[in-house]
């Protein structure tokens, strides 16, 4: 029995010479192709011009709240300023560290009105020292269910509230965020409504938790992260934190919520962190905490239900999400 | 066009493919070693990987419109590797979402099979490869036969626009990216009805040909 095997190598097999003496020519032009395109990406930022825009200024006097979570790692500050869902200025989240560096915030003033016996507008420098600023360290929960842990700084909406006096009509609390084309270009790309609005309960705003914040790690706001002020209501998904507050109104009924109007079956007025109830296309159950490998398991109201759980009390949370 | 189509048939253009094709995989280890993606990194890569799997899919949906186009026969020859780097961007992109980003979470990922319809079907047009990528191999044509072969591969076309709906459905409020994907893959397959729809009119005209010519011919035959 004769085995034919196939032979090993033929002369068909074998490199033209050509080919082989210019290996190493083209792994050279290899290597300058791929440096030259790196080279082609990162040319506009070698000739872009100085950033015009306000820059975080540091804040002195500045307290530790007793409202401040304690036991959690504190999201870097690089990380916090360069992941940021502020459509006006782009839709990545690299985008607003980008093109916010122009962005300037001064002069700035808040329109408080609507129910109020003492509707009045408040310079940023006199929001500055309606109160004693405090550090808070809050947990940040994205609705796209990632997470962060930021010390915020400022003091509680409801110093503001009390000073313009509320009438008994009011029953909410509408915000409104600037909006300008000429600052903010890629605004009508964002897909949403703009300006941006939202709203709270006048109970939810009354929280001594919910903050009206000026500043994060130690400074004044820098843009992409909602300068020069901006709300931060931890126990609620991050979008109802509203940046760069231009005007609050106090209202008899439920205001409209930008989200709210882009997708009333996704975004709900209430949108608290809730593991239990699902975004219609994601789960809610677990985050993503920045920094970390595993993804946690998301808590009731972003483990804030000790001070809020109980304006909820005998709410279908599912009903009214 | 001697010396084209001679580069064509070259084994080292299949080489120079082979390796432009690993580029972007070059460029996600480079950013993943270097710091350069940002704070939610793994977010980063399952994007990263979709984006490539959708483009090569439409790039090898590509070929057989532009053999025709360009009268370039010999683009067959990269069809097959195109195809098999879709699943393997394809499977990086999995991989990432089961391995890392839920770190083999049996439960919560057959939940998500399940119950996000984003994931349904971005699990469909990944599963639909498979077998593609099975059947890929000369051989695999050969003991098929081309035409149970054939069938199988139809296969890509529900898995491209899977992959279009999948990404439309994740994205939160901009939809103009995974639009744009649709309109490059309507294109493709449009082409591929219009083709068929064109050789079935010529097939019935030639039908119709044969039949008027045939009775002449038997009468000169006689």
């Amino acid at each position: 029995m004769l085995i034919k095997k196939k032979a090993d190598l033929t002369y068909a097999d074998i490199t033209p010479k050509t080919l082989y003496m210019g290996r190493r020519n083209f792994l050279l032009g290899l290597g300058i192709t791929g440096a030259a395109v790196k080279l082609y990406k990162n040319l506009p930022s070698v000739f872009a011009a100085s950033p015009t825009g306000s820059v975080p200024v540091p804040l002195n006097g500045v307290t530790q709240s007793k409202y401040t979570t304690t036991g959690e790692k504190i999201t870097p500050v690089e990380d916090v300023t360069h992941y940021n869902n502020y459509y006006e200025f782009g839709v990545d989240k690299d985008a607003p560290a980008k093109n916010a560096v122009n962005f300037v915030t001064k002069p700035w003033s808040v329109s408080v009105e609507g129910e109020v016996a003492k509707p009045r507008k408040f310079t940023l420098d006199e929001i500055m020292h309606l109160a004693p600023l405090e550090e808070r360290v809050y947990r940040h929960r994205c609705v796209e269910a990632w997470s962060i842990v930021v010390p915020w700084i400022g003091y509680s909406l409801s110093t503001i509230l009390n000073l313009v006096e509320p009438t008994p009509k009011a029953k909410f609390v509408a915000f409104q965020s600037y909006y300008d084309i000429k600052q903010m270009p890629l605004g009508p790309e964002a897909g949403i409504q703009l300006p941006y609005v939202e709203g709270l309960c006048l109970d939810e705003a009354m929280n001594p938790l919910t903050l009206l914040c000026v500043g994060m790690y130690g400074e004044t706001l820098p843009n992409q992260d909602g300068a020069p002020v901006r709300m931060v209501i931890p126990w609620k998904y991050g979008f109802k934190s509203i940046k760069s507050i231009v005007k609050i109104k106090l209202v008899s009924g439920m205001p409209p919520t930008t989200w709210n109007l882009y997708a009333p079956n996704e975004y709900g007025f209430y949108s608290n962190v809730n593991p239990k109830v699902d975004h219609p296309r994601w789960s809610q159950a677990k985050e993503r905490r920045l920094g970390e490998f595993l993804r946690r398991d998301t808590l009731a109201f972003n483990g804030y239900g000790d001070f809020v759980a109980s304006m909820y009390t005998g709410m279908d949370l599912r009903k009214w999400y | 066009m001697k010396t084209l189509d001679s580069i064509l048939k070259s084994k080292w253009t299949k080489v120079f493919l082979f390796v432009l094709c690993l580029a972007p995989l070059g460029e996600l280890t480079w950013m993943i070693f270097t710091g350069g993606l940002g704070p939610n990194p793994i977010n980063d890569v399952e994007h990263f990987t979709g984006d490539w799997t959708i483009r090569f899919i439409c790039i090898t949906l590509a070929v057989t419109p532009l053999r025709e186009i360009l009268r370039q026969p010999q683009l067959i020859r990269f069809r097959r590797m195109l195809g098999l780097y879709a699943f393997f961007y394809g499977s990086l992109h999995f991989t990432t979402w089961f391995a890392i980003d839920n770190f083999f979470n049996f439960h919560d990922i057959s939940k998500d099979i399940v119950k996000r319809p984003f994931i349904t079907v971005g699990f469909t047009a990944f599963v639909l490869m498979i077998p593609l990528a099975i059947t890929s191999t000369k051989g695999m044509v050969r003991r098929l036969g081309y035409k149970k072969w054939q069938f199988i591969h139809r296969a890509i076309y529900i898995t491209a626009i899977l992959a279009v709906i999948h990404y439309l459905w994740l994205v939160k409020s901009d939809k103009t990216r995974p639009l744009r994907y649709g309109a490059v893959v309507a294109v493709l397959l449009l082409w591929r009805v219009g083709t068929w729809l064109r050789d079935r009119k010529k097939r019935q005209a030639q039908h119709a040909r044969l039949a008027r010519e045939a009775p002449s011919r038997i009468e000169t035959a006689s």
